[in-house]
């Protein structure tokens, strides 16, 4: 019973964690540029899959993980110079443009790597740690760490350094913020390179538990868009929250009801959220949600 | 060689020329009033001076380096700085923050001992300095708005309606604050919808109709001339 509990209490926030990656990455870029990316969940896909395929062509681990977030912020600092100069354009315009390029970016990674599943290592080891009756994988713990270490340094950046302070101002008065002498084209392009490292730390850190193909994203990033829904578009916390919630309620769902239903579970949230929640758990602005 | 130095300037929104061709300058030193009903188009002015509006002809010098076509954040370190029209401070941002942010293309400064010449010039944001902007009264909202320029440490400090809204005595301390850094040599080119206090503090001044200077003469001369003092000070 409690083995079980802690099986699924573990599964759900490994997934929430990765959510919760993603579910930022939406907020960051929304909250800089008011556009929805639909593209976020190429981020984690192009991630997972250049890593695999630089790891194969004999690169260290760390190096590959490096290329590969270097290869998503560039794939992120593009989809800004081509979406934010047409911000003017109705968000009709804008999502197309997003949801244009996350068909590219699955295009161009199944052009340049191919149409298979692939997978990491672990990065300590397959052998299953023993918590309480359940069995955890290291990379979960991996997962974990990894994204408390991510939260802490948003948190930071953005609560103790002028240059982060700069870009929640940029994001609530775009006009003032240029008054003060703050280069806004650069606040842009920050907000969409860091979205997509984190991004593609998400797709890294997950591969080599689901493993990875060109097509990951689409869902990854549905199930980031609802955590960042459920928690409130654009706050940092909203976006861990949901995330967390969303892991945690799939893999419950899955576990004690069926796993079946799991997807359609994350699409319910959303619909409830939306319904009866529309600024979610700790959003401000209802008035300019899309 | 005037600090600021505006030739034929013209500006429009989408279609629709708002600025008509405007000549204006400003003196280091000086403290120059732009008054006019309206719609005249003093904000469209103040935005092409800052850089947050394009402008469509016409030369803008500043310190006799052509600028029209410069970025708005190289303009702030140039030392253009404007306070704009409604305040817009930086709501969930602490007031200490928005200070800070004033500063953010300063590179050297003390920021210690400017933020202690604001709480100087405004004490209540002394008081207030780690409340949320958003929480501030409209008059320190517009004290904070003028302090975060100042952080700047600007050349030319551009005032946009700084009385807008504010109960009379509020006025009076926003006024007295602008002489007092006019006394401390900062240019400042001041728009306003109070005509009258305007020009009688201001060094020269400007009046604006309809996208034109119709009128620009010494503060003096203005606030005593038949026409100013029938269309905007209604007297
Ligand atoms: N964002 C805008 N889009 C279209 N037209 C605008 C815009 N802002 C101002 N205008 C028009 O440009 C003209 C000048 O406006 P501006 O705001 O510069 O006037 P103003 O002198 O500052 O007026 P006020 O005293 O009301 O602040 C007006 O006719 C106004 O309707
Ligand atoms: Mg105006």
């Amino acid at each position: 019973m409690l083995a079980e509990l802690v099986q699924f209490l573990f599964a759900g926030l490994t997934a929430g964690a990765i959510y919760a990656l993603v579910g930022l990455g939406f907020g960051l870029i929304y909250n800089a540029s008011h556009v929805i990316n639909f593209a976020q969940g190429e981020f984690v896909m192009l991630g997972g899959m250049t890593t695999v395929f630089a790891a194969a062509a004999g690169l260290p681990l760390a190096a590959a993980v490096a290329v590969a977030i270097l290869v998503t912020v560039a794939a992120g600092l593009a989809l800004e110079m081509v979406a934010v100069p047409t911000r003017n354009a109705s968000v009709v315009t804008l999502i197309i443009i997003t949801i244009g390029a996350s068909i590219s970016y699955r295009g161009a990674a199944q052009a340049f790597f191919d149409k298979q599943f692939h997978t990491l290592p672990s990065f300590s080891g397959e052998d299953p740690i023993d918590f309480l009756g359940a069995a955890i994988l290291p990379q979960t713990l991996w997962v974990l760490g990894i994204t408390v270490l991510i939260v802490i340094a948003l948190q930071l950046f953005f609560h103790r350094t002028l240059l982060g302070k700069a870009v929640l101002a940029t994001s609530h008065n775009r006009l003032a913020a240029r008054l003060v002498g703050i280069n806004v084209q650069l606040v842009l392009l920050l907000s969409f390179g860091l979205s997509a490292a984190l991004g593609a730390i998400a797709g890294v850190l997950i591969t080599p538990i689901t493993s990875t193909n060109f097509e990951v994203g689409i869902m990854l990033g549905l199930k980031g868009f609802c955590a960042a829904i459920l928690g409130g578009l654009g706050s940092g916390v909203g976006a861990v929250v949901g995330g967390l919630l969303v892991g945690l309620i799939e893999a419950f769902g899955a576990g004690y009801i069926s796993s079946e239903y799991k997807d359609a579970m994350a699409f319910g949230i959303i619909l409830l959220v939306l319904f009866f929640m529309p600024s979610g758990l700790f959003g401000k602005r209802t008035t300019e949600r899309v | 060689m005037p600090l600021l130095e505006i030739t034929g300037l013209k500006s429009h929104y989408g279609r629709i020329e708002a600025l008509h061709g405007l000549d204006v300058a400003v003196e280091a030193g000086e403290l120059v009033a732009l008054v006019g009903a309206n719609g005249a188009g003093k904000t469209t002015l103040l935005r092409c001076i800052s850089g947050v509006q394009p402008v469509s002809a016409g030369r803008l010098r500043f310190e006799g380096r052509d600028i029209t076509r410069a970025r708005a954040d190289r303009r702030v370190k140039a030392g253009i700085c404007q306070v704009p029209e409604g305040r817009q401070v930086f709501g969930p941002l602490s007031v200490l923050d928005n200070l800070r942010l004033g500063a953010f293309r300063r590179k050297g400064a003390d920021p210690a001992a400017d933020l202690q010449r604001m709480y100087d010039l405004f004490p209540v944001l002394a008081d207030k300095r780690h409340q949320p902007a958003g929480t501030l009264s409209g008059g320190q909202q517009q004290m904070l708005a003028i302090a975060r320029a100042l952080m700047a440490d600007p050349r030319l400090l551009l005032l946009d309606e700084p009385s807008m809204g504010l109960a009379p005595l509020l006025v009076a301390e926003i006024f007295a604050v602008i002489q007092q850094l006019k006394g401390q040599g900062v240019t400042i080119f001041l728009v306003e919808q109070n005509a009258h206090a305007a020009l009688s503090i201001a060094d020269r001044g400007y009046v604006m109709e309809t996208g034109r200077v119709v009128l620009s003469d010494s503060g003096q001369a203005l606030v005593e001339n038949p026409r100013v003092r029938e269309a905007y000070l209604g007297l």
